[in-house]
């Protein structure tokens, strides 16, 4: 009954894939099976390389070693279109939809009933006979931007099951549904199972791997753990594979507080912001590097965001220095000495079209103003000394941003905030996409600015650059603070465990207790 | 270790060199190349007369050119210049030939052009229109008050001072090329030496990193829409002194020569860089296209053919090779 051609192999065969983004290796050398009839989970620590093997399955990347062979054939030039003649659809965490089209048009978007490029119309006839045989409940006229999440999810498996995809990869499909649509959309990746499909499940839900999957894959920092059935799998051993030391990378251990006692220079009270941050409480003294860890989704960067005065706060208090801000936007938080290194340098961080120069300068114009107009030397001189004190390569202050290697790039945003010596410094994944030997730079450059005496509140996925780094860490979940911990007694095993909310049965050093 | 991985290597190849240098100039090296065959084509081209009658001419169009650069790097399009200037040349002459009198009126129509920039710039903020519709829209208003004020008909103005910006002269330099050195130095004072340029730059290089530093980003955009409708004004002022009446339909072509040339001239048509210079090469070198047709005797109906050609291979050239 099922179009599926038999073959003895495996549906998607990985041998060895490699893959690079600049200078961070994201896979190296994953070699896997993936059979017709299973759901294959793919888990790991954010970072770990789980989206991006997805991705590649799904010809959103390419190798840039190794091979993909897809029902015995191996790829050439794979891209999601080839990917779609093939029979291997992807639903990315972003969906991809057409939101005033609706639901018919969404699910046969590039595969129209025509003849000769005119529409021959059937498309709800068509849309009729498949939602007969996989009942999603969709409405085929409703318009696709009006449907709820979850409904929109239903669509993206609709299209690919009208193309009758043998492999479906599926990209965190759960992180924005609730627990009963989570429910059915799994009730839904079963009986694609048991059509004799293929499932990649993308997931960072441990329970979903338990629940739903047959096998699972576990990467860690680019390469391939272990891959096995789930029977016989707890959390916990999931979680303890997942875990993994950074080899390479030496952190600069934290200085001393002066006084541990010093008044907070920024305090959250019970903070609710936007529609993902619910109750966030913490305290950075001066001098103090703070962590915030949590997991994609928890909520850390919509912190810093309304601190900085980008997001609006909807409850709560923010205070600096004890002071409740009255009114607050980015413009003011420069003012009051609140420094934001954001996550993408290069969509929110740097102006690239500019060169070192300019975009060091830009907070700094104002006070280079020689009788109304800026000082090109003076300029130049402040560039120039931050490439020395950052080590920026190379050294001129007229290269372009764009030409600079991810480290570099992100050195010369840190120059931009140290021109305004910050008080307050939020740092948001301050190490995304840098090569290891700016990696250790920034490290010091954080312990440098506590060290004068600022308060530095540092986010990021890398359990271990957080613990490595910070005084403190407070754990977050689900848009709110859940606990602090102490790095000099936590280890990274203690933080993940408590980030998926797993009960520890062995010994339990976290302190639930925020402040 | 991998800390120092610069894209560009440090020594290029001369091929290389020279083809980034065709990249980054080529709307001077078509300038610098068309000056040249017209001085050996033409014995009345380099002559001191034709060049600075070029300049005086081209004076209401570079000058509404030069604001439109600021607008174009801060990532909008200004497309009601032209009616603009309609508006402001009709004022100017209905002021000058009542008890206000000619400099009035000059004066009302640059202040009228600053106001009406400023009005694109709060449509375009406030509303949240994009600048390309909100432009179109406002220009077809502006267009309909200029028909209004006048009932369709021109307004003739006999008054030597009122004459004076557009058609005299100081030693043998046109007043008109003197209000455009000035303009366009004040532009480029403005763009590189000013912290409001320096915004402008960041702005349109990425709107949400200016916004993240601070910046703030819709005055930004409303100063760049009042730089452009007081250009238009003061092209406006020139062009009715220099025909000395004002006329409804005046200005009608200057919206997309002006955009032209600044793209031309290798400004980059997504925002974020560019320059004054770059948008007057390109000022010029359609000027020269139109001059040598004109001192050749070539037949007319090649030069919107030619000028076309040019403009695509000028943007083709700069664009070669880019990075997308």
């Amino acid at each position: 009954m099922v179009g599926l051609t038999p073959t003895s192999g495996p549906a998607v065969r990985l041998t060895k894939v490699t893959k690079r983004f600049g200078p961070n290796t994201v896979l190296r050398d994953v070699s896997l099976d993936l059979h017709a009839g299973e759901v294959h989970a793919l888990v790991g620590q954010n970072g770990a390389g789980k989206s991006t093997l997805g991705k590649i399955i799904g010809g959103v990347y390419r190798p840039d070693a190794g091979t993909l062979e897809v029902a015995g054939h191996v790829t050439r030039g794979w891209s999601t279109r080839q990917a779609l003649g093939h029979g291997v659809a992807t639903i990315q965490q972003e969906l991809s939809l057409v939101p005033d089209r609706t639901v018919a048009e969404n699910v046969f978007l590039g595969i129209e009933p025509a003849r000769l490029g005119v529409l021959t119309g059937g498309l709800e006839q068509r849309f009729e006979a498949l939602e007969q045989r996989w009942g999603l409940g969709l409405a085929p006229t409703a318009r696709v931007g009006d449907l709820r999440l979850a409904d929109q999810q239903k669509v993206e498996i609709m299209r690919a099951l009208a193309r009758d995809a043998r492999v479906i990869v599926m990209d965190e499909p759960t992180s924005s549904l609730t627990a009963n649509e989570v429910e059915r959309l799994h009730a839904v990746i079963a009986s694609l199972r048991d059509e004799g499909r293929l499932v990649v499940y993308v997931t960072h839900f441990l329970s979903a791997v338990l629940g739903v999957c047959d096998r699972l894959t576990i990467l860690r920092d680019g390469e391939l753990v272990r891959t096995g059935p789930t029977d016989g799998e707890s959390a916990e051993s999931i979680v303890q594979s997942m875990l993994g030391r950074a080899t390479d990378v030496s952190f600069v251990a934290p200085e001393p507080l002066v006084s541990a006692e010093a008044s907070p220079r920024l305090e959250l009270r019970n903070v609710s912001a936007g529609t993902v941050v619910r109750d966030v409480s913490l305290r950075v003294r001066p001098g103090e590097i703070v962590g915030l860890a949590g997991l994609v989704g928890s909520g850390r960067t919509e912190v810093a965001r309304v601190v900085f005065g980008a997001d609006r706060l909807e409850g709560g208090e923010i205070l600096v220095d004890g002071e409740p801000l009255p009114a607050r936007s980015p413009l003011r938080s420069i003012r009051r000495g609140i420094a934001f290194i954001p996550e993408d340098r290069k969509s929110q961080g740097l102006v690239m079209t500019q060169d070192v120069q300019r975009n060091v300068g830009l907070l700094a114009a104002s006070r280079l103003r020689r009788r109304g107009a800026v000082s090109d030397r003076a300029e130049r001189a402040l560039a120039a000394k931050m490439i020395d004190e950052l080590q920026i390569t190379p050294d001129e202050p007229g290269h372009a941003v764009v030409d600079l290697s991810g480290g570099n790039q992100q050195k010369v945003l840190f120059g931009k905030w140290m021109t305004i010596s910050p008080r307050v410094v939020l740092l948001d994944e301050p190490t995304r996409g840098v090569d290891v030997g700016a990696r250790v730079h920034i490290y010091r450059l954080i312990a440098q600015l506590a060290a004068r005496g600022a308060a530095v509140l540092l986010i990021s996925s890398e359990l271990e650059e957080v613990l490595g780094l910070s005084h403190r860490v407070y754990l977050m979940r689900d848009g709110a603070t859940v606990g602090e911990v102490d790095p000099a007694t936590t280890t990274a095993d203690d933080v993940l465990f408590a980030l998926f909310d797993i009960a520890r049965t062995t010994d339990r050093t976290l302190n639930k207790d925020p402040l | 270790m991998t800390t120092g991985t610069a894209a560009l290597p440090t020594a290029r190849r001369p091929s290389i060199a020279i083809a980034a240098f065709a990249r980054d100039y080529a709307a001077l090296i078509l300038l610098v190349v068309l000056f040249i065959v017209l001085s050996v084509a033409s014995s009345a081209f380099f002559t001191s007369a034709n060049l600075l009658n070029i300049v005086s001419q081209q004076a209401p169009t570079a000058i509404v050119a030069c604001a439109a650069t600021l607008v174009i790097i801060a990532g909008s399009f200004d497309l009601s210049t032209g009616a603009i200037v309609a508006v402001t040349n009709v004022i100017a002459a209905q002021l000058a030939i009542r008890a206000e009198g000619p400099i009035v009126g000059l004066l009302a129509a640059v202040v009228a052009g600053l106001g009406l920039g400023v009005i694109n710039g709060l449509v375009i903020t406030m509303l949240r229109v994009h600048s390309f519709l909100a432009t179109l829209a406002t220009s077809l208003v502006y267009g309909g008050l200029a028909l209004l004020l006048t009932n369709g008909a021109l307004i003739p103005v006999d008054n030597s001072t009122f004459i004076a910006l557009g058609q005299n002269d100081v030693g043998p330099i046109a007043v008109a090329s003197i209000v455009l050195g000035v303009f366009a130095v004040l532009m480029m004072f403005l763009l590189n030496r000013t912290v409001a340029g320096r915004h402008l730059f960041a702005v349109g290089g990425n709107p949400e990193a200016a916004a993240l530093s601070g910046i703030r980003v819709n005055l930004i955009h409303v100063m760049t829409f009042a730089a452009s409708g007081l250009a238009a004004g003061v092209a406006g002022a020139i062009l009715v002194s220099r025909v000395s009446s004002g006329q409804p339909t005046q200005g009608a072509d200057i919206t997309l020569n002006a955009i032209a040339a600044v793209i031309l001239g290798g400004t980059s048509i997504y925002g974020g860089a560019g320059a004054v210079w770059r948008t007057l090469t390109g000022v010029f070198l359609l000027a020269l296209i139109g001059n040598g047709f004109d001192l050749l005797g070539a037949n007319q109906f090649y030069k919107n053919l030619v000028t076309g050609i040019v403009i695509v291979s000028a943007v083709a050239l700069a664009a070669s090779g880019r990075r997308r």
